[in-house]
């Protein structure tokens, strides 16, 4: 009889876990609050049922456990229940089914006026690239990647040119402003992944995946990787701010274009993000100007 | 449905019957054995052994987890290697080999009542070139570089960079190896099954009649067969990529500073290949599960399963289905992202065969005459875990509610519970069920019951909790946690009573596998019958059967295998190769 007790408690703490456990997610930092309402949808019909099958089931063993002269019934097959049970399951999946479709559609539907960012992953840091002035970030070949062109960018492309590179540095990213994230790695698979923001997506060397998303809050994120890359996998960390469109175009206005870092340099080398932060010290229009001089 | 075949009508037999083989040494009777019992307890003993090595592999990752930085051995390659084969021997090596070879190879010729597996040479060639597979794996700790640390998906490019333990190393091609030396030998068990069940059925077995467990296992093998070809081709392409320099999967990549000489190939197509075999695997470990479930349900709870045909139709719905949801797996692979309308709807449609499966068991409970025996406290178990896990499923098959939780501890909750506690408590349940036919003793109950109680509630405490961890957004994967924004003091705590009941549950196990061995002699006596069932392994003339199953004359077959106390009968069951009605008869809906 134990059991009936343990399975009738097994759904009790489960529910007193889900309500009254710390453990739940972060505050959200971008427009995917449908995911966490598809989530919370899937938390009331798959805990019903939960509830529905444990609690029947305890009532079961309870009412009829084996007691001296019992018989079971015979009672091979129903199918009037059966039927039904079918059409009341198909209804609970439509029902979890539906709205998240509905939501994956516009997850993967990227709005017009969404910015181009590209992340660069590889063992184990990420480094980004934002279009420049054009809005056109300019193609990549892993190919030609070396210690002077630690991203890919092809030379040749007039559309490279103004792409600005962070390397291994903070990515900033203006708030309120939907962004379309295109995610190339030079090595191994990796994941983009900001717990605030929801989303994530794998990145395959070779290909450029993507997804989208627009930051509703401004602070500090973490980055994590999310996809197995080898040994430092758990350290492979960065850090997305989302500032005010202010505060982000003075930080934009210190970043190096593709020209700037390929330029012959009297010290250091693009490795070295710390020089290359320190020696730009241009404001946003100056930049541009020299940037429209070319 | 109520099939009984009247005496005088039973078909003649089709083909007269062969002398079998018969050892004529202790060398071909215990160990070259072609027996089909015997290399069936061969598999189990192997499968079990190699699992232990599993659970410890996990008491060492939880160590990490629960207790970061206090474990100076544990460095992060140290860990990779640790759940790599971890999971690869928990879901192949253990898992897939105790269903298919353990049970399959127990469990099928007796309950369709034939004398053995149709090849019984081959059965044996099997297990050897199983054992030979599992020795392979095991010797990549020993091996330069110790084994590899890719994740059990095996990932490239990174399974063959330098940057994975064992990635340029030994580990990889010997876990390539032994992958697919098991693939030759479950084939050749494989087949074996399938034929036996098709060709070697006893007079009046019709497969509307086979038990349950038959229709899981069977199921189970032939998905097997048709999915492990894809995972067999995958690990040929790597071994190529790794040794000769081809580029399957291999883009153009920079590792660390260095252009690799690959170029062209593209890793999302393992992905592919993977999954289309990683995705039935889970039904490949699921359905006999299910199949012995039920049979355990009617059996203890004194009733014919509910719904028979529809079990049967579902089992098989379950394994059609199975073969085209292998994409959920890679959501958020990178995949074209339109595939998830397509996937997250086979997906959540395969809740429905499946969702029937468990009202159907629970409405055997319904007006039963349960015996809490411990076979039945397992099975009960399993619903709990097996609802809970797969309603999980449905938050992770809904492709936009998989985005955040995918590659999180959600998912590491979810396919532990629903694959992992879910079906070993299945197969616990089957070892205290059947032990007495293989043994001719009981295990003993008060060892049995402390078993199942912390397994239980120690797999539900450990596992139930680790959702919310996922929730939050905590990755898997992770050797260190620290440094981690959003992983609080308190998730912290939680993980360390994680690892706490990790290592009770595990300590349950080593009361176990006591059990198992002690009963061996001082288990009580158990009969030929000791749960009064219906299906014919328990009907054989000698327990343990002997070489050959039935004694002269293979039993007959009159009823189907749910005759649990039928209104008008004496006993409250009547066995398979019992003839006459009795009662008032319906007829076959």
């Amino acid at each position: 009889m134990a059991i009936v007790l343990v399975l009738v408690l097994i759904v009790v703490g489960s529910v007193l876990f889900h309500l009254l456990s710390p453990w739940w997610w972060t505050p959200i930092a971008s427009n995917w609050d449908y995911i966490d309402n598809t989530i919370i949808i899937s938390f009331w019909i798959t805990g019903i049922v939960f509830a529905a099958v444990v609690l029947f089931m305890a009532y079961c063993v309870f009412r009829f456990r084996h007691r001296e002269g019992n018989r079971a019934a015979y009672e091979p097959e129903n199918k009037r229940l059966e039927s039904w049970l079918m059409i009341a399951t198909a209804a609970g999946v439509t029902a979890l089914l539906v709205p998240g479709l509905f939501v994956w559609s516009r997850f993967v539907n990227v709005p017009g006026d969404a910015a181009d960012i590209e992340v660069i992953g590889q063992q184990w840091q990420w480094s980004f690239r934002l279009p420049g002035k054009d809005g056109k970030l300019g193609t990549s070949d892993t190919r030609i990647v070396s210690a002077e062109n630690p991203l890919g960018i092809v030379p040749g492309d007039p559309n490279g040119q103004d792409d600005v590179v962070v390397e291994a540095a903070d990515l900033h990213l203006p708030v309120g402003k939907p962004v379309k994230v295109l995610l190339r790695s030079i090595d191994v698979l990796h994941d983009f992944y900001i717990p605030e923001f929801r989303a994530k997506m794998d990145m395959i060397p070779g290909s450029v995946t993507y997804f989208w998303f627009t930051p509703t809050r401004t602070g500090t994120f973490q980055v994590l990787c999310a996809e197995l890359c080898g040994q430092g996998h758990p350290l492979m960390h960065g850090v997305v701010m989302v500032d005010t469109e202010q505060d982000y175009l003075a930080w934009l206005g210190q970043q190096q274009t593709f020209a700037q870092l390929s330029a012959p340099k009297q010290t250091g080398s693009a490795n070295q993000p710390s020089e290359k932060t320190i020696a730009s010290s241009l404001d946003v229009a100056a930049k541009l100007e020299t940037l429209e001089a070319r | 449905m109520v099939d009984v075949t009247p005496a005088d009508a039973v078909p003649p037999a089709e083909v007269a019957e062969m002398e079998l083989y018969h050892p004529h040494s202790w060398w071909t009777k215990y160990v070259f054995s072609q027996d089909a019992k015997v290399i069936a307890v061969q598999y189990s003993a192997t499968a079990t052994a190699i699992g232990l090595v599993a659970l410890m592999l996990s008491w060492l990752m939880r160590l990490q987890l629960g207790f970061p930085g206090t474990f100076d051995f544990i460095t992060p390659e140290a860990y990779y290697q640790f759940i790599t084969m971890h999971g690869m021997i928990m879901v192949i090596y253990l898992l897939t080999a105790l269903f298919l070879g353990g049970f399959g190879n127990y469990l099928i010729p007796l309950m369709v009542g034939a004398r053995d597996m149709v090849f019984p040479y081959v059965n044996m060639l099997s297990y050897w070139v199983y054992l030979l597979a599992v020795l392979v794996l095991v010797s990549s700790f020993f091996a330069p570089g110790g084994p590899t640390g890719a994740g059990w998906t095996l990932y490239p490019p990174q399974a063959i960079t330098s940057g994975t333990p064992g990635g340029q190393d030994w580990g990889i091609i010997l876990m390539l190896s032994s992958l697919i030396l098991f693939i030759i030998g479950f084939t050749m068990g494989g087949l074996n099954y399938v034929v036996t069940v098709l060709q070697g059925r006893t007079r009046g077995m019709t497969l509307m009649r086979l038990p349950l467990t038959v229709w899981g296992i069977f199921t189970a093998t032939v998905m097997a067969l048709l999915a492990f070809p894809a995972l067999f081709v995958a690990c040929v392409m790597m071994l190529l990529d790794r040794l000769l320099g081809t580029s399957f999967f291999m883009p153009a990549i920079v590792e660390m500073g260095q252009q690799l000489q690959h170029n062209g190939g593209s890793p999302i197509l393992f992905q592919h290949l993977f999954w289309f075999f990683g995705h039935p695997e889970v039904y490949i470990v699921a359905l006999p599960a299910f199949g012995i479930v039920s049979d355990l349900i009617s059996t203890h709870a004194r009733k014919n399963i509910f719904g028979y045909r529809m079990m049967v139709w579902a089992i098989i719905a379950i394994g059609a289905l199975s073969f085209v949801v292998w994409a959920h797996h890679m959501y958020v692979s990178g995949m074209n992202p339109y595939f998830g309308f397509f996937f997250a709807t086979t997906t959540l449609i395969i809740a429905v065969p499946t969702a029937i499966k468990v009202y159907n068991w629970v409405l055997t409970l319904w007006r039963g005459d349960i015996h809490l025996t411990i076979p039945m406290l397992f099975a009960l178990a399993f619903i709990v875990t097996f609802v809970n896990g797969g309603l999980t499923g449905l938050f992770l098959g809904n492709v936009v509610v998989d985005v955040p939780l995918s590659d999180t501890m959600f998912v590491v909750a979810h396919f532990h519970m629903v694959m992992g506690v879910a079906p070993i408590l299945v197969i616990f349940g089957a070892i205290y069920h059947w032990y007495p036919k293989v043994t001719g003793r009981m295990l003993n109950e008060t060892l049995g019951r402390f078993h199942f109680w912390v397994t239980f509630l120690g797999a539900y405490l450990i596992f139930f909790p680790m959702h919310y961890l996922g929730l939050m957004g905590i990755p898997r994967r992770y050797a260190e946690l620290t440094d981690m924004n959003i992983m609080t003091e308190s998730a912290h705590h939680l993980n360390s009573f994680i690892s706490i009941m990790a290592f009770i549950v595990g300590f349950a196990q080593m009361v176990f596998l006591f059990n198992l061995i002690w009963s061996i002699r001082h288990g009580r006596e158990a009969g030929g019958n000791p749960w009064r069932a219906t299906t014919l392994e328990w009907q054989t003339p000698e327990t343990p059967p002997a070489h050959g199953n039935f004694g002269k004359e293979l039993p007959i077959v009159y009823r189907w295998a749910y005759d649990y106390s039928v209104p008008g009968a004496k006993e409250d069951f009547i066995p398979q190769n019992v003839p006459g009605s009795f009662g008032p008869s319906r007829e076959p809906a």
